[in-house]
């Protein structure tokens, strides 16, 4: 039997005020299931970056969120206009954002070298035109 | 010290506050306009200072749980945004100091950072 918790999530493209609520959804709910602080804060971190990257580089896509007692899986897919060099962006301070995004406070080129970081495993399906999956897993300890 | 003396030493205006958001011990700060860099370097602060005001300065407060947002020059917040902290229980303070200045009294009264790389 599974005991697996599936979460899905529509991540809107016109509305930056609302870019982070699945996010901020998903924390709350490991929170309220008592998972630890730590795993709690990587999942929210990494998450949240990868939601804010389908708003602004994406024009928004759809999260998908699998909790389990021992890990938290997300998978965020968008139909933007992909990654040409993947390398490239997982590159600190890399961020092709215009200065509007700037002017909001995202666009240091930190967000995929900061979901590496707080993910056990983290890997990025790409194609030009086509759209991005983002899959994220974060062990729950 | 505690999010009451952060007000007193910053001649802050309470926007939004729960009685225990203002008692909550706090020992290090941080201040920056780019929520990427706040996402990114920041390690169990609790205080955020920003010249930044839109929806998400909450939200990675909150992803970083954050008891506390300072606005320094006297920026106001919309009523969207207060919701949102009140949503999350998190203090919301005003003051008019800038950045630098605001930043350096509380480092002065014995606060300190934690923005850096390790
Ligand atoms: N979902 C996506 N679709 C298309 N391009 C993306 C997507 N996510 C990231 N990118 C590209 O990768 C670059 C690096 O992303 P990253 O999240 O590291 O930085 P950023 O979003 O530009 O800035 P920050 O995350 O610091 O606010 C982006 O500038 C963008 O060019
Ligand atoms: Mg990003």
């Amino acid at each position: 039997m599974s005991q697996a918790l599936h979460l899905h999530y529509d991540v809107p493209g016109d509305d930056f005020t609302r870019a982070g609520e699945a996010s901020g959804a998903v924390k709350r709910k490991l929170k309220q299931m008592g998972f630890n602080s730590s795993a709690i804060r990587r999942v929210a971190i990494a998450m949240y970056e990868g939601e804010i990257n389908m708003v602004i580089h994406a024009g928004g896509g759809e999260a998908d969120v699998e909790i389990m007692p021992e890990k938290i899986s997300i998978v965020l897919t968008d139909h933007g206009p992909g990654i040409p060099d993947v390398e490239l962006a997982m590159k600190e301070g890399w961020s092709t954002a215009p200065d509007h995004v700037r002017s909001l406070g995202f666009g240091a080129g930190m967000g995929l070298p900061n979901i590496k970081k707080y993910t056990d495993e983290m890997r990025i399906e790409t194609e030009i035109g086509k759209g991005t999956k983002v899959f994220m897993v974060i062990l729950a300890q | 010290m505690n999010v009451r003396d952060i007000m007193e030493i910053l001649e802050a205006d309470i926007i939004w506050a729960s009685e225990t958001g203002l008692n909550a011990e706090v020992h290090t700060a941080c201040g920056s306009d780019m929520m990427s860099d706040v996402l990114a370097f920041v390690k169990d602060q609790s205080v955020l200072l920003t010249g930044l005001v839109n929806p998400q300065v909450v939200r990675t407060a909150d992803m970083m749980e954050m008891h506390c947002i300072v606005f320094v020059r006297g920026k106001v917040p919309d009523d969207s945004i207060i919701e949102l902290a009140k949503e999350r229980d998190i203090v919301l303070l005003k003051t008019r100091f800038r950045m630098f200045t605001a930043c350096g009294r509380l480092y002065q009264r014995g606060l300190r950072g934690g923005c850096e790389k390790e």
